[in-house]
């Protein structure tokens, strides 16, 4: 195998890592309240920036940065659900598709206005960026990291909701919220813990976005947002599993679309990305793994 | 044990519940009859505490502990032993029997406990215990009901609101169906709220049956007193006499 191959496999591995860590928070909201969260993706801006102030203000030792930003992310979306969308959970899809656009709107705007428009380099720990041999190629440390703690992290959410008891919460008020709270079940905190573990995640991606690609800025989060939305779609909403593939799926057909065809191209690497959606929905529309179901009123 | 006093409760612009008042003393099994659109089913609703009453009270008695359903959330009505086994049984489907069983028991913490629990309905409906790895949706209508009673006592419940236990269901299981009630209620204590579309049926197990009409009791009494006046069955019930 060439370097240069090696190199665009993990590449596609990177970025669909960074792509499912917030896929999997955005199937898991929906699955648990059907809610398409629009904002999700600025979480991931919440998360760099938290990241860099931390990191900036010396507040913390590097070890423990990624778990205090988890820990903010986690808080970050749960209060987000709690301020913005649980008043707003019995109306129909459509108000909690706008409310959700609106709170997106209103994060990048705040963030825009505390922060400046202006792209800032990231910092990020040097021994990240350190060569690792790998085969004939030579890869960053982070390349390595990305995807072993984006695997292990949705291989942990996937068992949490498959053995826990709020796992199991999660899928119960997932099939039937009426049901479900007839079991004595707390939907409140049910969904507060959805969107917090979401959050945590999509933070935890911001982290990764910004030592990544080294800049971040206030409007990061709307196009990794929306391809991860993308991603949710081809694996099926409301599929953990789904969620992971279609966001390594969508990571290799990006790093592939710009790798292999004439350089002039990459401009339209999103336009791919969303042209891949609609093929695949027009093959199955219920995306790779996601089961077809109708539409809970 | 349960105890409803002038309970209203409106949706959108409709009052589904006028002023209704009754009660349910410990140890009995009370029938809720009427007509499609009574309001039988919002009483078991807002008995669970799903609705919320628009005025009047509704309290659950419990020694030296009286609850108030209106300001109570389900979670607490659910730990009080207050169990609502709702119409169309409402499974989890994609869920597996034994996730079913254990979702009834949510609020135990003790493990021991639910497995002692979780027992005890297999001794009931053994065919649960057979099945117990399998996706709930595979049950028949039948099996799913047993699984719906099974899901409730996972709670053990001190006051059983079922609606709708026969519906769809055959004759026969019907009929087991309600002699496992009766006897719940005679070995166990449980105390229950029966609504039923099969009023005779109902009633014949009942000590004490409601009848409702537009949102109203308009009739209550024992229930064999009730089997036997005719002008209640054939006003509100459509039973030919």
């Amino acid at each position: 195998m060439s370097d240069y191959l090696i190199q665009q496999i993990v590449n596609g591995l990177t970025l669909g890592s960074l792509y499912a860590l917030v896929a999997v928070g955005f199937s898991l909201i929906y699955g648990v309240i059907r809610l398409v969260n629009f904002a999700h993706g600025d979480l991931m801006m919440i998360g760099a920036f938290l990241t860099l102030g931390l990191v900036a203000g010396g507040y913390a030792p590097w070890a423990a940065i990624p778990i205090l930003v988890m820990l903010g992310g986690f808080a970050a979306g749960g209060a987000i659900e709690r301020l913005a969308f649980r008043s707003i959970r019995d109306a129909p899809m459509i108000t909690g598709f706008i409310v959700t656009l609106s709170v997106s709107v209103a994060l990048q705007n705040l963030g825009l206005l505390i922060l400046g428009g202006q792209p800032r380099n990231f910092l990020f720990p040097e021994i990240f960026r350190s060569r690792v041999a790998l085969g004939p190629a030579e890869v960053a440390l982070i390349d390595i990291v990305i995807p072993a703690v984006a695997l292990g992290l949705a291989l942990a959410l996937a068992l949490f909701i498959k053995k826990t008891r709020l796992g199991i919460a999660m899928r119960a008020l997932s099939e039937n919220m009426l049901a479900a709270q007839l079991m004595g079940i707390s939907a409140n905190r049910a969904v507060l813990a959805a969107f917090g573990l979401g959050g945590a995640l999509a933070a935890l991606a911001g982290l990764f976005w910004g030592g990544k690609f080294g800049q971040i800025d206030p409007l990061m989060g709307l196009v990794p947002g929306l391809k991860a939305f993308v991603a949710t779609i081809i694996g099926g909403v409301g599929s953990i599993m789904g969620a992971v593939v279609g966001g390594y799926l969508l990571g290799f057909a990006e790093v592939a679309f710009v790798g292999f065809t004439p350089p002039a191209w990459s401009g339209y690497r999103d336009g791919f990305v969303f042209v891949l959606m609609i093929l695949i929905l027009l093959v199955r529309p219920q995306g790779l793994f996601g089961r077809e179901e109708e539409e809970r009123a | 044990m349960l105890r409803l006093e002038e309970v209203t409760v409106v949706r959108g612009s409709t009052r589904v519940l006028d002023r209704v008042s009754f009660t349910v003393a410990k140890g009995e099994i009370a029938a809720l009859v009427g007509a499609n659109g009574a309001g039988k089913t919002t009483t078991l609703m807002t008995l669970s505490g799903l609705l919320r009453p628009r005025s009047g009270r509704a309290f659950l008695d419990l020694p030296g502990n009286p609850l108030e359903i209106g300001r109570s959330a389900p979670d607490a009505l659910v730990a009080a032993g207050l169990v609502h086994c709702p119409e169309g049984r409402q499974i989890f489907a994609k869920l597996t029997i034994e996730e079913n069983l254990r979702l009834g028991a949510y609020l135990k913490r003790d493990r021991v406990a639910v497995g002692r629990l979780m027992e005890e309905v297999f001794t009931l409906f053994p065919i649960l215990g057979e099945r117990f790895k399998q996706s709930a949706g595979g049950l028949s209508g039948g099996e799913q009901m047993m699984l719906a009673i099974g899901r409730a006592l996972m709670a053990e419940p001190k006051v059983l609101l079922l609606d709708e236990p026969s519906l769809g269901l055959a004759p026969m299981m019907t009929e087991r169906i309600f002699d496992t009630l009766v006897a719940l209620n005679r070995e166990r204590g449980v105390t229950q709220l029966i609504v039923e579309q099969n009023a005779m049926m109902a009633l014949e197990i009942a000590h004490n049956g409601h009848v409702m009409a537009g949102g109203r009791v308009v009739e209550s009494g024992g229930g064999r007193e009730l089997l036997e006046k005719s002008s209640v069955l054939e006003a509100y019930l459509g039973v030919a006499t």
